[in-house]
């Protein structure tokens, strides 16, 4: 373990950090635009230098590992010059195109201009000019005259995906980021490379033009796009929301977590957020009556679904939950089913077509807690409760966000197996055919709108959080549970999705002891799992 | 004059061929070197003062010595015969007429480096020597001098200035495109393929066989103190006998250029270039230079790669940095910022200035824009702009000034 001196404070890192790590560490920021932590040493931008004693000239910072007894100076005389040259450089041939920018607001250059630049620009003659908004794939916009040739998105492309179907092309400056020919940039994790941009050459075809990203707010969250569990940012647009035609959530950042994503996820889960903002979310709670809708009040909508549970014998009722509600859900569910001595509890629906996976971060398993539902038992066989319900043994039904008419079984089977039952009940935040032949809808929260946790294929309990108000009338599911319960008459305290998880690590064992506090922000793992390896670049 | 070394059989008829070589004494170092342990070839180049040719005058038997002793896998040796430096000439002529002592050098190089695989890049323009060359490997493995635990691969540039540095050459030898490495490592720890790699200039290698023959001593006499040997100077411009001319590098600038005939065009001296293109340039009156690396150096300007480039009064001394700011901006691969964005800036401040179009604070920009780039790239193309930029304009102001009335 090297230790060294940065700006007149000593630290002790591991042996081979860079010092532009072992400088963050002391909360010393080094500019830099081509170092990534997640991709190899380019050593290009040469923004990064800084002096190190004994070293006659300025030195790249990524490029060199800390060793014992090194002494380091980030803000030197010399340091602030070099830098300032080195931004001049970077932006003599840079479109000034801020105001029409979508990077505007998070760009480097902007930054680092303001910190490191401040220089009169002397740059009086013609910029060297690029081809401007070419789509290098359905994600991702290229502006090659704003790019500054950090290379970042090649090498990603060459070392994280193992894709390469981005090169540097031509020489000087006129070399600029393009596809090799007959390439496309299709590949799985393509919207990374707008990430990982420092400016604004890359930008993504979904957000692009829709709100300036000063007016986005931030909310740590989970993907829910697979089991992988991926720690994301949700951005959303509450100040602005005539800028993106009523679209709140504008876009899904990865958030760094050493242990799961690292800085990465896949495209299928950064765009697949659309459901929150979809037509066919349910709004308010509805009686469908021989073809007539009627809106209820959730008092009126509880009331009804106490009276179909009253009615029907508990061996004649069956829930089908869902893995793609919380831990806090399902552990509501459970204390329903067992509160009314309901056996029929199942939640796993065969797919229409097995999912896609491959060894990086996308799983098979298109739930995000699957993993939550099994440890807590609800592993019973719904094409058994199907069947029983063609039977006419099951009579009331609830099911809980499922379209179970876009899954694996065939849909004759399902459509007969819901039009035998007496009582057909859903709860979910979108409808869809199975809402809209249930007697009782009742409209969830999005994940978006509420607190709660998923546990991942490896266990790992991690918490999302609301980022926007509900749609509606929607509520999270575990509240809907909730005032079912207490409607029943069973003692219900549970105001807050914490409290349901409280009750959840109180009573199954795989939870004990975690708490949102134990969670915090990267997850906490089941009891008896054990991480497993983070997800690395495919070596 | 010197004794001729290296270009002794130029004028030799057939002096490419392996008959010719061996009836000059060709092939007989290579015969004593591989009774010599690779450890005292490696003293004999040492003791021998050889620097490296090519451009950077690198003590080569210190480069020698850099590769790694416990390396397991295979080491190479790199031939840089991508001859690209303006005004710089010589390799091509000893590909042309002596391409056996390049193999023969390389045979006992290898031996001194312990490498079984060495690879010759050849510029791309360089259709003739490489015809010439790949010729001769042909005939050494017909008879036998390769093959024999050593074996040359032949690689052919595609014309880029910046295969010349030797990683930009590495990362093209291995399909890649032609972008110096960051350094360290430094490819004797880790270069071509990964592995440990020496690189050497075409001249340099040719110096090995006459090394080991005649003695490290007698080498190092030829020259002058820190430096042995003959040097291959490349004198083109304004001259009266252009060419290659070996000659002891204790030579002076005067002489060398008396050698070839002395100026033309005008007759009257205004400026040359001692050291090809990136070599910053000398006023008439600071020709009494002793032409080796440290007599250069102390004079402000470089050995670099000998191509020694004379300008009469006519020239503009404006246009000529134009030109030259022109081929940089050009062959700037791209990679890092500094070189990339600057060498097109500044050659589009001199493409005005000449155009009449200068600015009164043109100059000051250029020299500070150089200045500021210099020493902040990942390789030495920049260093090598930034050379005649500065010495360019400092010598010559006036001539600037006056294109720059705006």
């Amino acid at each position: 373990m090297p230790k060294l001196t940065i700006d007149g404070k000593e630290i002790e890192v591991p042996a081979g950090t860079n010092l532009i790590e072992a400088a963050r560490r002391l909360g010393i920021e080094i500019p830099h635009y081509c170092y990534h932590p997640g991709l190899s040493i380019a050593g290009q931008c040469r923004l990064c230098m800084v002096d190190i004693e004994k070293t006659p000239r300025p030195t790249i910072a990524c490029n060199t590992p800390a060793t014992d007894g090194m002494i380091v100076h980030t803000q030197t005389d010399r340091v602030k010059e070099t830098r300032r040259s080195i931004m001049e450089f970077h932006l003599i041939n840079h479109p000034l195109d801020c105001p029409v920018c979508d990077q505007a607001g998070e760009c480097w250059l902007q930054i680092y201009y303001m910190q490191h630049g401040l220089y009169d620009p002397r740059m009086k003659d013609e910029k060297v000019h690029k081809p401007k908004a070419v789509p290098l794939g359905p994600h991702v916009m290229l502006d090659a005259e704003r790019c500054i040739l950090c290379s970042r998105c090649v090498r990603f492309c060459d070392e994280v995906t193992q894709t390469g179907e981005l090169g540097i092309f031509n020489r000087g400056d006129h070399s600029e980021i393009g596809l090799f020919p007959g390439a496309d940039l299709t590949n799985k994790y393509s919207g990374n490379v707008v990430d990982i941009c420092p400016v604004g050459a890359l930008t993504d075809r979904d957000f692009r033009f829709q709100v300036r990203v000063w007016y986005l707010d931030t909310t740590k969250s989970i993907c829910p796009g697979c089991a992988r569990g991926c720690n994301i940012d949700v951005h959303v647009n509450r100040r602005r929301p005539h800028h993106a035609e009523g679209r709140r959530v504008a876009r899904v950042k990865p958030r760094f977590n050493e242990d799961v994503n690292r800085w990465w996820m896949c495209d299928e889960g950064r765009y697949g957020y659309g459901f929150v903002d979809a037509p066919t979310r349910l709004v308010l709670p509805v009686r469908n009556d021989a073809g007539e809708t009627r809106e209820l009040s959730w008092g009126g909508a509880i009331a009804a679904v106490v009276d179909a549970l009253g009615r029907t014998p508990a061996d004649q009722t069956a829930i089908i939950a869902s893995p793609k509600l919380a831990n806090e859900d399902l552990f509501a569910i459970k204390t329903l089913a067992e509160a009314r001595g309901i056996r029929q509890v199942g939640f796993r629906v065969p797919p229409p077509e097995p999912g896609y996976e491959d060894d990086f971060l996308i799983r098979a398993d298109k739930n995000p807690n699957t993993r939550g539902a099994e440890l807590m038992g609800l592993d019973g066989k719904v094409d058994k409760i199907l069947n029983e319900a063609t039977a006419h043994r099951v009579r009331s039904l609830l099911v809980f966000e499922h379209d179970l008419f876009d899954t694996g079984w065939r849909e004759s089977d399902v459509r007969s197996a819901l039009e035998a039952v007496d009582t057909l009940i859903f709860v979910g935040p979108n409808g869809s055919r199975t809402s809209d032949r249930a007697h009782l809808a009742l409209p969830a929260s999005a994940w978006v709108e509420r607190d709660g946790t998923f546990t991942s294929f490896e266990g790992r309990v991690q918490r999302f959080r609301p980022a926007l108000g509900a749609l509606g009338e929607a509520i999270p599911t575990w509240e809907i549970v909730g005032r079912i319960l207490a409607a029943t008459g069973a003692p219900v305290t549970a105001t807050r999705a914490e409290h349901w998880f409280r009750a959840l690590a109180a009573g199954v064992p795989a939870f004990a002891g975690l708490t949102y506090q134990s969670i915090g922000d990267t997850g906490a793992m089941t009891a008896g799992t054990a991480p497993q390896a983070p997800a690395e670049a495919k070596a | 004059m010197s004794e001729k070394i290296l270009s002794r059989n130029f004028g030799v008829k057939d002096s490419h061929t392996l008959k010719v070589y061996r009836e000059t004494g060709g092939y007989t170092a290579l015969a004593q070197a591989l009774g010599r342990e690779p450890a005292a070839i490696l003293d004999e180049v040492k003791k021998s003062n050889l620097r490296g040719l090519g451009g950077a005058g690198f003590p080569t038997g210190m480069k020698w010595s850099f590769i790694p002793k416990n390396h397991s896998g295979p080491v190479y040796l790199v031939i840089n015969a991508d001859e690209g430096e303006p005004g710089t000439f010589k390799d091509r002529y000893l590909l042309e007429r002596d391409p056996h002592a390049l193999i023969e050098g390389m045979i006992i190089a290898a031996r001194a480096i312990k490498s079984a695989l060495g690879f010759v890049y050849i510029r791309g323009e360089y259709v003739e020597p490489w015809r010439r060359f790949t010729a001769a490997v042909r005939e050494a493995y017909d008879a036998g001098y390769l093959g024999q635990g050593f074996d040359i691969v032949v690689h052919r540039g595609a014309g880029a200035y910046i295969c010349g540095e030797e990683t930009g050459l590495i990362s093209s030898l291995e399909g890649k495109k032609g972008w110096p490495k960051v350094k360290p490592p430094f490819p004797a720890i880790k270069g071509a393929f990964g592995q440990p790699t020496i690189v050497n200039n075409v001249e340099t290698i040719c110096c090995v066989p006459h090394i080991i023959n005649r003695g490290a001593a007698w080498f190092a006499g030829l020259g002058s103190k820190t430096q042995g040997g003959t040097r291959m100077y490349s004198v083109s411009g304004r001259v009266t006998t252009p060419g290659v001319y070996e000659e002891s590098c204790a030579i002076t600038l005067r002489e060398l250029i008396e050698r070839a005939g002395g100026v033309s065009g005008s007759g009257r001296l205004k400026a040359v270039v001692p050291g090809g293109s990136s070599a910053p340039i000398l006023a008439a009156h600071e020709i009494d230079v002793v032409m080796d690396v440290d007599g250069l150096r102390n004079a402000g300007t470089m050995a670099g790669s000998a191509g020694v480039i004379v300008f009469d009064d006519t020239v503009s001394i404006p246009e000529a940095l134009m030109v030259v700011a022109r081929f940089y901006a050009h062959e700037s691969c791209g990679q890092c910022t500094p070189c990339r964005e600057s060498t097109g800036w500044i050659y589009k401040m001199c493409h005005r200035i000449v155009e009449g179009k200068g600015r009164k604070d043109d100059l000051d920009t250029i020299l500070d824009v150089a200045k500021r780039g210099a020493g902040t790239t990942i390789c030495a193309f920049y260093d090598g702009a930034v050379g005649p930029y500065i010495s360019y304009i400092e010598k010559f102001r006036g001539e600037f000034e006056a294109l720059c009335q705006r």
